[in-house]
């Protein structure tokens, strides 16, 4: 599904401020995998998404999604195979414009010159009745209006209209209030087993991370440090991956939201 | 003052007011969709107006207008190259092209810096002509009927462009370019169309304005992108949070309405050479009011602290 093979990426080489944000990452993602990577603050999480995104071309190595190498395809190109959501909700969705117009944007029905068609219309109304967020009377509001969880659940919809091949989530939750995050965290959780989608998700929440999905990345120092799945990922406690983290980074897991478990 | 010279100042405010309606409406789709300041304006005007005197100069009353608007594209186009493929900031590229305009222009218009076209045949003469014939009751309207045609269709096309798939993306590049992207639009292609197309719009309404002066000069244009920035923010005082259709009217509207009230300032014996200094009074005001209203409030207690002899002390 996708291969990244000894991906580097160093930020202002050559400089103080050089840094290595990803240090020969190796990685296969096999179709239908759920992915959950934690790690501590600057480990280099986000900027795999971003990587794998193309927000950045990598200094070497390459990515193959589904047999194609989109090393160097730009972002824009990818995003036909790539959903990507973020921490921020109002990164994913155009503010000014109305609900329905984000989604005639991101479902890409029709060529350059056609409008919104009846037909389009009725299937984002069902669409957006499947969030249960009473967003289908609402096409017509503007994005600006919604709040962070309905905009992160539009956001949602709109990365899965057509069906990506790989859905990318930065901590999409973590902005938004515990109740609200149960609800996308469903939403989410509900769209990437209905459509099978092959999913990769950033989290603080060591519980959820162990909960969800089939495999755990545990990520330091732009490296992946440790990978489990199948049989050992299921005797795994907070603990032990605590414990991992220790041993295999050399240094005592210090961050806070990790270790308490807020939801993110 | 009489009636019939009321009216025929309001006939003038109106006249003017729609042809500049075509730059507002130019700005409305770079500036307020694109959000993209587009500094070319004003020697997109003049080239224009330069393209327009010299094609109907040459003969071809009717091409003039699409060819200006050509030349427009073209002058857009360069400026998005600039400032989406070859690394030059958004400002800068609109400023380098409008230095730029200046020369072509001038070598446009044969070297001179003034084209006269008392003799020469326009849309605008020879709907004169034609309406002096046949249609006597509307004698005198020309201008005014051309303005309003141009400014209905450029309008109408908004509408209708700013509702495709292409507009949506236009506005959504304008609204957020990283939702563009992520809807695999290239926001460069975007930004090229978007300001391709209004600068066509802004030459359009260049051309119109020489040919019914009969005259074209290099300085046509200058303080254009003010003036038209200045009726776009009036219009958007009315019609600014509204649906597309109505805030392309808005921005019509607010373009009459500036003309308006500076013919009024002239009968009040305002001298002419003030209007660049009105445009620019009422862009700085439309900007200040908004952020003083925000501001304010904070600026008011930080005062009440200061007064009760309670805050740090002023350096």
């Amino acid at each position: 599904m996708l291969k990244l093979n000894h991906v580097k990426k160093t930020f202002n080489p050559g400089t103080p401020d050089e840094k290595t944000a990803l240090s020969d990452i190796t990685l296969h993602v096999k179709p239908g995998d759920f992915i959950t990577i934690i790690g501590a603050n600057g480990a280099g999480k986000s900027t795999l998404f971003n990587a794998i995104c193309g927000v950045f071309y990598t200094d070497s190595g390459s990515i193959v999604l589904d047999g194609r190498d989109i090393t160097m395809t730009p972002d824009y190109h990818r995003a036909r195979m790539i959903g990507h959501l973020f921490q921020d909700p109002m990164r994913g969705t155009a503010p000014d414009m109305t609900i329905e117009e984000n989604l005639a944007l991101a479902a890409g029905l029709g060529g350059w010159l056609s409008v919104i068609s009846r037909k389009e219309r009725q299937l984002f109304r069902e669409k957006l009745a499947l969030l249960d967020m009473g967003l289908e009377d609402r096409m017509g509001h503007r994005v600006g209006l919604l709040s962070g969880g309905q905009r992160q659940a539009l956001t949602l919809l709109m990365a899965t209209f057509s069906t990506p091949k790989l859905l990318l989530l930065d901590e999409h939750t973590a902005a938004l209030d515990p109740g609200t995050a149960e609800k996308v965290l469903k939403l989410t959780r509900e769209t990437v087993a209905d459509n099978h989608l092959t999913c990769m998700m950033i989290t603080h929440n060591m519980q959820s991370a162990l909960e969800l999905g089939n495999r755990t990345i545990m990520m330091e120092g732009g490296r992946i440090i440790y990978d489990t799945e199948g049989e050992e990922r299921s005797h795994l406690t907070v603990q032990d991956l605590t414990e991992r983290f220790r041993t295999a980074s050399g240094r005592a897991l210090d961050n806070d939201r990790m270790l308490l478990g807020v939801t993110g | 003052m009489e009636l019939s010279k009321i009216l025929s100042l309001g006939q003038t405010a109106l006249e003017l007011g729609l042809m500049n309606a075509l730059v507002v409406l130019a700005l409305f789709l770079s500036y307020s969709m694109l959000n993209v300041c587009d500094l070319s304006t004003d020697g997109c005007f003049t080239l224009g107006a330069a393209v327009g005197a010299m094609v109907a100069l040459a003969g071809h009353p009717f091409l003039s207008i699409p060819a200006a608007m050509c030349a427009g594209m073209a002058s857009g186009f360069l400026t998005a190259l600039l400032q989406t493929r070859m690394g030059v900031d958004s400002l800068l590229s609109g400023i380098v092209v409008n230095t730029g305009l200046y020369s072509v222009n001038i070598a446009i218009m044969g070297g001179k810096s003034l084209i006269n076209l008392n003799k020469t045949p326009t849309a605008f003469s020879m709907l004169k002509d034609f309406l002096k014939d046949s249609v006597p009751a509307l004698k005198g309207y020309e201008t005014l009927l051309i303005a309003l045609l141009a400014v209905f269709l450029v309008g109408l096309f908004l509408v209708l462009f700013l509702r495709t798939r292409l507009g949506l993306a236009v506005r959504a590049t304008g609204n957020n370019p990283d939702m563009v992207r992520s809807s695999s639009i290239n926001p460069i292609f975007t930004t090229t169309v978007g300001l391709t197309i209004s600068n066509s719009f802004t030459a359009l309404s260049g051309c119109l304005l020489a040919q019914s002066q009969k005259s074209a000069d290099v300085n046509i244009g200058s303080g254009m992108l003010t003036v038209a920035l200045a009726s776009l923010l009036i219009g958007g005082v009315f019609f600014g949070r509204k649906r597309i259709p109505l805030r392309v009217f808005g921005a019509a509207v607010g373009a009459f309405l500036f003309r308006l009230v500076y013919t009024i300032a002239l009968r009040f014996n305002m001298p002419t050479f003030m209007l660049k200094a009105t445009s620019s009074v009422i862009v700085i005001l439309a900007m200040f009011i908004p952020y003083l209203k925000k501001q304010y409030p904070n600026f008011a207690r930080r005062m009440a602290v200061r007064r009760a002899g309670r805050g740090p002390k002023a350096c």
